[in-house]
């Protein structure tokens, strides 16, 4: 691999006695795809922010690009690429005009412009809506137009925060297609956040972020590995004594949530015909399966990323934006 | 693939220059290009609002002339729709060069003053880039109103219009400047009825757009002193109606101790204003949020 693109050490942001990072060290490599994975307030958008200049660290040090991001903040934005989590185009522009507003800013020679600008919307399927308000664009259009936007004055790294957020499965789906095509084509590093754990899988690597702080980093292969071989799931009418009985006869602890109890063993192919010949308890179903990153989250932090509750969120940020641009 | 992370430090890349100078002079140049372009495609904005000085002029103006009849202008021959025609164009500039400037809240709320604010570039850009943007519109809000001149009986000629042309440029940045320094301490859009109620239509109301500023009771007098924009539309009121033939305007219109202000003073005065104003502006855009 080549050099290192971002590099952080003991990096910490507190808010009053609220610590929202608390001391983190990391190393990206150039050219990776490198995912920043956790619940919603694990302080993955604090970590993104402070390493993109936008919000000043408490403690610690981070080099982006090579550059502290405390000693030469401009330097760094000259350097990297930004995807905001919320949307941050002018939808009364075309998606062409919000390209050249941006190559100004960020003093792309005057040669350059037009190319970059038709190489980028090409890049991202969007040559055919470039004269197109951006309000008469979709979620996934925006999206792909912010991207484009993010690489249009060639920096080595792409800061996405929660790209595909809010986005059906999909549209997520091409949005990840895209950013590998750039990856190859163009060499950049990619920094990611993101709390759908399918994503992550997409990932060269993947750093774990619960309360603050790195629980794990590793290649998604890795982390799972963390778990230790396959995890078996069943569901019983009678789950404490089934529990009780798989701790004393098979030598496993489960983990149960209501009438669901969870294990990870060594050779589920050869456990699962022993649970059903020994157990008494009646079984309902038994599934059997490679770890997922899901998995590994649940053993490095005794929770697991409640879907639910993220879905719900992303409804209520879908609706919020939809209200406002009705209200422009 | 390989976890070995490759434990070589990172040399720090000594800060390869990034003129940010040039860069934000670029930049003041594409915002104010882009509020032009919105304010270009927006044909309905435009539209409307010709229709509030519209009514002033046909209902208000109309109205009071005739109530009044020529006890209004104490022997300058000047009739009330006269009189306020200038005051209107004043009107149009005011609300205009507030309203473009402070459009910076809304690109706060709809998230792209983010991506101007994170760009490598100085932050006087965007606050001098906004209030020249704001300027421009505002300008362009008020000459157009000069179509109106015929229907009340007001004559214009090319000097008129190009004296005009600098002394609405100058109301137009004053206030412009005024609206991007309220913007930069709006955090949201809930403060801007305040601003509306509070700050714009008395400043209206001040300015002299609708009454001669002459005779009043003590307390006005001083307010209506206070109010910039009393010093950005007296002279083109004075500009429009001496060439138009109606020589006495001066004696409906601003004075300080009884003394008629110089026009070129009265300009001073609001660009004086307005400069202040985009200091305080930049100073608070530079704070880093």
């Amino acid at each position: 691999m080549a050099e290192t693109a971002i590099e952080a050490k003991g990096l910490i942001k507190k808010y009053g006695d609220l610590v929202a990072v608390a001391g983190i060290d990391l190393e990206v490599h150039g050219g990776e795809i490198f995912g920043f994975l956790g619940p919603n307030g694990a302080g993955k958008s604090t970590t993104i922010s402070m390493l993109c200049t936008l919000l000043t660290p408490t403690a610690g040090i981070a080099r982006v690009a090579g550059i502290d991001v405390m000693h030469d903040p401009a330097a760094v934005r000259q350097r990297i690429g930004l995807v905001f989590q919320d949307p941050s185009l002018d939808d009364q522009l075309t998606a062409r005009e919000n390209l050249e507003f941006h190559a100004f800013i960020y003093s792309v020679p005057a040669p350059d412009r037009r190319r970059r600008i038709g190489e980028m919307l090409e890049m991202m399927q969007l040559t055919d809506r470039a004269s197109s308000q951006v309000k008469t664009f979709s979620g996934g259009m925006k999206r792909r137009l912010e991207i484009a936007r993010g690489m249009l004055h060639q920096p080595q790294i792409l800061f996405l925060d929660e790209p595909t957020l809010g986005l059906d499965p999909q549209t997520r789906k091409s949005i990840w297609t895209h950013l590998n095509e750039l990856r190859s084509k163009k060499g950049v590093t990619i920094f990611m956040t993101t709390h759908y754990m399918d994503e992550a899988e997409y990932c060269n690597r993947i750093a774990i972020i619960d309360q603050g702080q790195i629980a794990a980093l590793g290649t998604p292969d890795e982390l799972k590995a963390m778990v230790g071989g396959d995890v078996v799931t069943i569901t019983s009418d009678q789950p404490e004594q089934a529990a009780s009985e798989i701790k004393q006869m098979l030598g496993v602890t489960p983990s149960r949530d209501d009438g669901t109890l969870r294990m990870e063993v060594a050779d589920g192919k050869a456990f699962v015909p022993r649970l059903v010949r020994e157990l008494s308890a009646p079984v309902d179903t038994v599934t059997l399966r490679r770890p997922s990153l899901d998995d590994v989250f649940l053993k490095l932090t005794g929770r697991a990323i409640r879907d639910e509750e993220v879905s719900a969120k992303d409804r209520n940020r879908a609706m919020a934006s939809r209200w406002m641009s009705r209200r422009r | 693939m390989s976890v070995e992370t490759a434990s070589k430090p990172i040399v720090s890349v000594p800060a390869a220059p990034v003129d940010t100078r040039s860069a934000s002079l670029r930049a003041v140049y594409i915002i104010w290009y882009r509020d032009i372009l919105r304010y270009w495609r927006d044909r309905w904005r435009l539209v409307a609002s010709l229709a509030q000085p519209l009514l002033f002029l046909l209902v208000f103006g109309s109205g009071l002339s005739s109530s009044l009849g020529s006890a209004f202008g104490r022997g300058t021959g000047i009739s009330y729709i006269q009189f306020m025609y200038p005051g209107i164009i004043g009107m149009s500039i005011l609300f205009s060069a507030i309203f473009g400037a402070m459009s910076i809240v809304w690109d706060r709320e709809f998230g792209f003053l983010k991506e101007v604010l994170v760009a490598p570039i100085d932050r006087w850009a965007v606050a001098i880039g906004k209030a020249l943007g704001g300027t421009t519109q505002a300008m362009i809000q008020g000459l157009i109103l000069l179509v109106l001149a015929p229907f009340v009986g007001v004559k214009l000629n090319l000097l008129t219009v190009m004296e005009l042309v600098p002394l609405a440029a100058v109301l137009a940045f004053g206030l412009a400047s005024f609206g991007v320094a309220l913007a930069s301490m709006m955090k949201s859009l809930q403060g801007f009825q305040v601003v509306m109620n509070f700050l714009m239509m008395p400043m209206f109301f001040l300015s002299g757009a609708l009454f001669p500023l002459t005779n009043l009771p003590g307390w006005m007098t001083w307010l209506t002193r206070a109010d910039p924009a009393s010093y950005g539309i007296d002279p083109i009121r004075r500009v429009v109606l001496a060439n138009s033939g109606l020589p006495h305007v001066d004696s409906l219109g601003l004075t300080i101790n009884g003394q008629v202000l110089p026009i070129p003073l009265e300009a001073a005065i609001m660009l004086g204003f307005g400069a202040i104003l985009l200091g305080v502006a930049v100073v608070m855009f530079q704070r880093r949020d």
